[in-house]
C-alpha cells in the first residue's frame, strides 16, 4: 500500500531495552490519513466530511503474545453499535487468526495515534463512522503482523515464506509438516523489520468479512461482569449528586448544607459551577443528602418560556425565507405556475437520549494530572475540555474508555458538560478523593442537550401529467453545531449542515428544488440525537412524497422509482424492502403498509412498516421490513442489531418522545413521563443486506430515521389522514396542511 | 447492623434500614451486574430474585430483604437461568448490555414460572424491562429458544 509508513514499536523498545520473556509483538501501524481516507470513504461522502487533516498519524493496535493470544486495541467506544466485534474482525481476518484467540482493549485516549481517520485530528466516535474509517487501517494492521509472523516462522525454520500458509491461528509449512501457533513466533516477529507494502485480501479470499462471527462483549455482558462507569469504585472515592438549577441559565445564590450534612454517609457539600453536590459514602446518602439541601437559585438570566412559544415562534419565522442550503432552478415560479400545489406544516419535539445508563463519570484529580473513568465517545475533546479546566497540558488527562449503557450521541457532548461536571466537583473538594458523579434519571432528562425541535414548512408542484416540478422545504431549529468546537467545519455559509442534511441532499429529481434554514437561539442545549438531521428531514419528506403520491394518483413506490433512477443505491433499498413486504398484494381490512426511503451517514435505508388499526384511536406496528446498503457486510449479523435496535429507537420517538418546556421548567423526568418503547410495542423486524462491495458505512443510525416516516404513510394509507407531527398521535392528525 | 442472604452468602450491612436493596448490592457489597437505571420501578435493570420471585431492587427497602434468599445475575444458576444465558449469547441479544443483567432476571423467572410462554406472555412478564437498545426482538427469540432448550431438557 503506497504511501504508508509502518513501525514495529516492540521492536522500538527491543532496540532500547531487548525483550524480556513473554514479550511479543506490537504494531504500530503509521497510516498517512489522506489516503486511509480516500480508501475506505470511497464514493459516499465521508471523505468530504473530513474536520481537519494532517499528514502522518500513528496508530498502534494489534499486540501478539507469547500465548498466542491477540489483542486488538479499539481506538472507538463500544456502546452496543458492535465496534469491540466489527473493529477486531478487520485485524483477525488479515492476520488469519483465530476468532477465539481474539481479545480486545481500548485504547487510551491519544489522538496522535488513535484518531477518527474521517476527522482528523481528533479521537472520537459518532456519524456511524466507526468501522468505516477502520476499515483499511486494521485491515493493514492485521496484514502487516501476519507477514511479520509469517517471516519469523520462515527465519525459524529456514525455508522461504511463499511456501508458509496461515489458517486460523495456525502457521504451516506443509511440506516439512512443520506447524506452529502466533505466540511461538511473536518474540522473533518483534526483532525484524516491518515490511514496507503488505498486500491485502481480496474479498474472494474473506474468511470473516461477511460472516456472522459472535460479539465479542457478549459473555461479559450476559453475567454481569461486564463494567460500565456506574461500576467504577475506587479506594476512598465518594459518590457526588448534584443539585442542578430547574431552569437554563440559572445559577447558585446560596445554599443551606446544614440538612444534608446531618444525613448519615454524606461527606461534604460544595458549590460547582453548574450547581451544588453532595459528596457521600454512596448513591443513597448522596440522594438523601440531596433531597434535604436548600439550594436558593438566581434566575435572573433563567430561560422562563415553554416549548409551545418555542414553536410557534418557530412557525412564525416559517413566513420569512431563510439561508438557502439548496437552489435547483426556481422554485418560486415553478410552485406559482404549478397545476396542483401542495404544502404541510411539519412539527417535531425536543427528544432527550434517555440512554440507559444515565450521564456518569469518574475522575481522579491531582496537581500534575487527572485520571479519568467513563463511557467516553469524544476522547479528545473531553481531554480538552479537562484541560482547560484544571490548566494541565491535556496529555495529562488520562482517559479510560469504558462501556457505555448507550449513548445515541448523549456522551459525544460537544461541551463535555457532565464530564467537566464531575472534574469541578473533584476540583471542589482540593482532589482529596476520587469521585463519581451520578445522574439520576430525572437528572438525565432534564438536564438538556436535547434533539432540537423543528418546524419545517414543505410546499410542493406538479404538473398535469402528476410529475413533481417544484420543491419548497423551509426548516427552522436551533443549530447543534454553532457555538461548538465543530462550527468551523460543520457550519458553511451560515447553514448548520447537520439542520439540513437530508433535506439538501433530496434525492428526487425534481427540476426546481429550494431548500432554506432559520437558525434561531435559545439557552435550550441542544445535541446530536440518533441519526441526527435525518430524524426529523426524513420524516417531513418522505410523508410529503407519501401526500404527493396520492395527489397525483400513483403507487407511492411507483412515484418514488421515477424520481430515483439517478440514485441506484436509494433504489436498490427500496426495490428489495417492497418486494420482500410483498408491496401491492392486498392486506386484510385494518391493515396498511407504508414505506420510506432514506440516505444517512453514506448508507441506505427501506423500510416498510405494517399496522394494524385498533379501536378508538390506537393501532399497533406488526412488523418492520428492512433494506440496508451499507456497503460490504463485514458483520451481517451486527448490522441486522442495528437495523432492529436503530428502529426500535426510532420507533419510541415516533410513538411517545417529547420533551416539553413550561415556564422554562422541563415537564418529564423519569420513563414515567418519558415514556420509551417496550417490548409490548416491539413490531416483528425483517432485515434484508443489500449485496456490495462497496466500502462499508455506518450501520448504528440510519436504520433509525426511516421508520417514523413509514409508519405514519401506513396509518395514512389506514385512516385517509396525513400525519405532520412526532409523536404520532393516531385521531389528532396535526395540523391540516398549510 | 442488617443481615441479608446474598447468592448463598450471609452480609452484615451497617446501612440505614431504607436504603434500597440496589444500592447495598452496588455500593456497600461491590456486586455490580444489577443496574441501576431509573430508582422508580420504571425500567427493570435492578431486577434481582427475592425467593426466587423478580423484584426491582432499587424500590425494595435492604431491610425488608433480611430472611429471604437474594439472587442476583452474578449467583444465579438455575436451570433456566442457564438455559436462558445460552440462548442469549446464540443469539447475541445484547448490545450496550446496560439492561441486560435486569432482562435475564425477568427471562429466567419466566422460565421458572412458565416453561412455554407465548408471545403475549413474553410481552406480559417482559414489558416492565426497558432496552433503551431495543434488544427486544431478540429478548424474544431468545426466551423461545431457551424454552425449547429447556423442554429438550437440555
Ligand atoms: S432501576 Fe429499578 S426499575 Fe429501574
Ligand atoms: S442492551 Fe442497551 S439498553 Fe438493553
Amino acid at each position: 500500500m503506497a504511501g504508508s509508513n509502518i513501525v514495529n514499536e516492540s521492536r522500538r523498545r527491543f532496540l532500547k531495552h531487548g525483550i524480556g520473556a513473554g514479550a511479543g509483538l506490537t504494531l504500530g501501524v503509521y497510516l498517512p490519513v489522506a489516503t486511509a481516507q480516500r480508501a475506505a470513504a470511497g464514493p459516499g461522502k465521508a471523505g468530504g466530511e473530513v474536520i481537519a487533516s494532517s499528514d502522518f498519524s500513528p496508530n498502534a493496535f494489534v499486540r501478539i503474545a507469547g500465548d498466542g493470544s491477540v489483542t486488538v486495541i479499539v481506538k472507538h467506544i463500544e456502546f452496543g453499535q458492535g465496534t469491540y466485534t466489527g473493529l477486531p474482525t478487520l485485524v483477525a481476518e488479515e492476520l488469519d487468526a483465530a476468532w477465539e484467540q481474539v481479545r480486545v482493549e481500548a485504547a487510551p485516549a491519544d489522538a496522535s495515534r488513535y484518531n477518527n481517520l474521517f476527522w482528523g485530528s481528533s479521537q472520537g466516535t459518532g456519524g456511524s463512522t466507526a468501522l468505516a474509517n477502520s476499515y483499511q487501517q486494521l485491515r493493514q494492521a492485521g496484514a502487516t503482523a501476519r507477514q511479520m509472523l509469517v517471516a519469523a516462522a520462515a527465519q525459524a525454520w529456514g525455508i522461504p515464506a511463499a511456501q508458509i500458509t496461515v489458517r486460523q491461528g495456525v502457521i504451516e509449512h506443509a511440506d516439512s509438516k512443520r506447524r506452529g501457533g502466533f505466540g511461538e513466533f511473536a518474540a522473533l516477529a518483534a526483532t525484524l523489520p516491518v515490511p514496507e507494502d503488505v498486500e491485502l485480501k481480496t474479498p474472494d479470499r474473506f474468511v470473516y468479512i461477511g460472516k456472522p462471527l459472535p460479539r465479542k462483549d457478549s459473555p461479559e455482558k450476559t453475567d454481569g461482569s461486564a463494567i460500565y462507569t456506574q461500576d467504577i469504585k475506587l479506594p476512598g472515592m465518594l459518590t457526588a449528586l448534584v443539585a442542578h438549577p430547574p431552569r437554563f441559565g440559572a445559577s447558585v445564590r446560596s445554599f443551606d448544607a446544614a440538612r444534608a450534612k446531618a444525613i448519615r454517609g454524606v461527606a461534604d457539600v460544595v458549590a460547582i459551577p453548574s450547581g451544588v453536590a453532595v459528596l457521600a459514602q454512596d448513591f443513597w446518602s448522596a440522594k438523601k443528602g440531596r433531597d434535604a439541601l436548600t439550594v436558593e437559585w438566581d434566575e435572573g438570566e433563567a430561560f422562563k418560556r415553554g416549548t409551545d412559544e418555542i414553536m410557534a415562534q418557530y412557525r412564525e419565522l416559517a413566513r420569512r425565507p431563510g439561508t438557502v442550503a439548496r437552489h435547483d432552478g426556481d422554485a418560486n415560479s415553478a410552485l406559482a405556475s404549478a397545476h396542483t400545489s401542495l404544502a404541510a406544516d411539519y412539527e417535531f419535539p425536543y427528544l432527550a437520549h434517555a440512554a440507559m445508563e444515565p450521564m456518569n463519570c469518574v475522575v481522579k484529580v491531582n496537581a500534575e494530572s487527572c485520571e479519568i473513568w467513563n463511557g467516553a465517545q469524544l476522547q479528545t475533546g473531553d481531554q480538552y475540555a479537562v484541560a482547560t479546566l484544571l490548566g494541565l497540558p491535556p496529555e495529562q488527562v488520562k482517559i479510560n474508555t469504558l462501556f457505555a449503557g448507550g449513548s445515541f450521541g448523549r456522551r459525544a457532548n460537544p461541551q463535555s458538560d457532565y464530564v467537566v461536571e464531575a472534574v469541578s466537583v473533584a476540583q471542589a473538594i482540593d482532589g482529596r478523593v476520587p469521585v463519581k458523579l451520578v445522574w439520576t434519571r430525572e437528572d438525565d432528562t432534564r438536564a438538556g442537550y436535547y434533539r432540537p425541535m423543528y418546524f419545517h414548512r414543505l410546499q410542493a408542484g406538479l404538473d398535469n401529467q402528476g410529475k413533481l416540478v417544484a420543491w419548497q422545504h423551509r426548516i427552522v431549529g436551533q443549530s447543534i453545531i454553532a457555538g461548538t468546537p465543530f462550527e468551523s467545519a460543520l457550519v458553511k455559509d451560515g447553514i448548520d449542515a447537520t439542520s439540513v442534511e437530508g433535506a439538501s441532499n433530496l434525492p428526487y429529481a425534481i427540476p426546481n428544488v429550494a431548500v432554506d434554514l432559520h437558525s434561531p437561539t435559545n439557552p435550550v442545549p441542544v445535541q446530536w440525537w440518533r441519526s441526527v438531521g435525518s430524524t426529523h428531514t426524513a420524516f417531513s419528506i418522505e410523508t410529503f412524497i407519501d401526500q404527493l403520491a396520492a395527489a397525483a394518483d400513483r403507487d407511492p413506490v411507483e412515484f418514488r422509482r421515477e424520481m430515483l433512477s439517478e440514485h441506484p443505491r436509494h433504489l436498490g433499498v427500496m426495490n428489495l424492502a417492497a418486494d420482500k413486504a410483498g408491496w401491492g398484494k392486498p392486506m386484510t381490512p385494518g391493515r396498511a403498509r407504508g414505506i420510506a426511503v432514506h440516505e444517512s451517514f453514506n448508507s441506505f435505508v427501506a423500510q416498510v412498516a405494517e399496522i394494524t388499526r385498533g379501536d378508538g384511536g390506537s393501532f399497533t406496528v406488526d412488523r418492520i421490513i428492512c433494506a440496508v446498503d451499507c456497503g460490504v457486510a463485514v458483520n451481517p449479523d451486527v448490522i441486522r442489531a442495528q437495523m432492529e435496535g436503530g428502529i426500535g429507537y426510532g420507533l419510541s420517538a415516533a410513538l411517545a418522545g417529547t420533551i416539553t418546556l413550561k415556564d422554562g421548567i422541563v415537564e418529564q423526568g423519569n420513563f414515567d413521563s418519558y415514556p420509551v418503547l417496550r417490548i409490548n410495542q416491539m413490531p416483528a423486524v425483517e432485515v434484508h443486506i443489500v449485496e456490495s462491495d462497496a466500502p462499508p458505512t455506518g450501520v448504528g443510525e440510519p436504520g433509525t430515521p426511516v421508520v417514523a416516516p413509514a409508519v405514519a404513510n401506513a396509518l395514512a394509507a389506514a385512516t385517509g389522514s396525513r400525519y405532520y407531527r412526532l409523536p404520532l398521535e393516531i385521531g389528532s392528525s396535526g395540523r391540516p396542511p398549510a | 447492623m442488617i443481615s441479608i442472604s446474598v447468592n448463598g452468602s450471609v452480609h452484615e450491612l451497617d446501612v440505614e434500614p431504607d436504603m434500597p436493596l440496589l444500592w447495598a448490592l452496588r455500593d456497600v457489597i461491590g456486586l455490580t451486574g444489577t443496574k441501576f437505571g431509573c430508582g422508580k420501578s420504571l425500567c427493570g435493570a435492578c431486577t434481582v430474585h427475592l425467593d426466587g420471585r423478580p423484584v426491582r431492587s432499587c424500590i425494595l427497602p435492604v431491610a425488608a430483604a433480611t430472611g429471604k434468599r437474594i439472587t442476583t445475575i452474578e449467583g444465579i444458576d438455575s436451570p433456566a437461568a442457564k438455559a436462558v444465558r445460552e440462548a442469549w449469547l446464540a443469539l447475541d441479544v445484547v448490545q450496550c448490555g446496560y439492561c441486560q443483567s435486569g432482562q435475564i432476571m425477568a427471562a429466567a423467572a419466566l422460565l421458572t414460572a412458565d416453561r412455554d410462554p407465548s408471545d403475549a406472555d413474553i410481552d406480559a412478564a417482559m414489558a416492565g424491562n426497558i432496552c433503551r437498545c431495543a434488544t427486544y426482538v431478540r429478548i424474544r427469540k431468545a426466551i423461545k429458544q431457551a424454552a425449547r432448550s429447556l423442554a429438550g431438557g437440555a
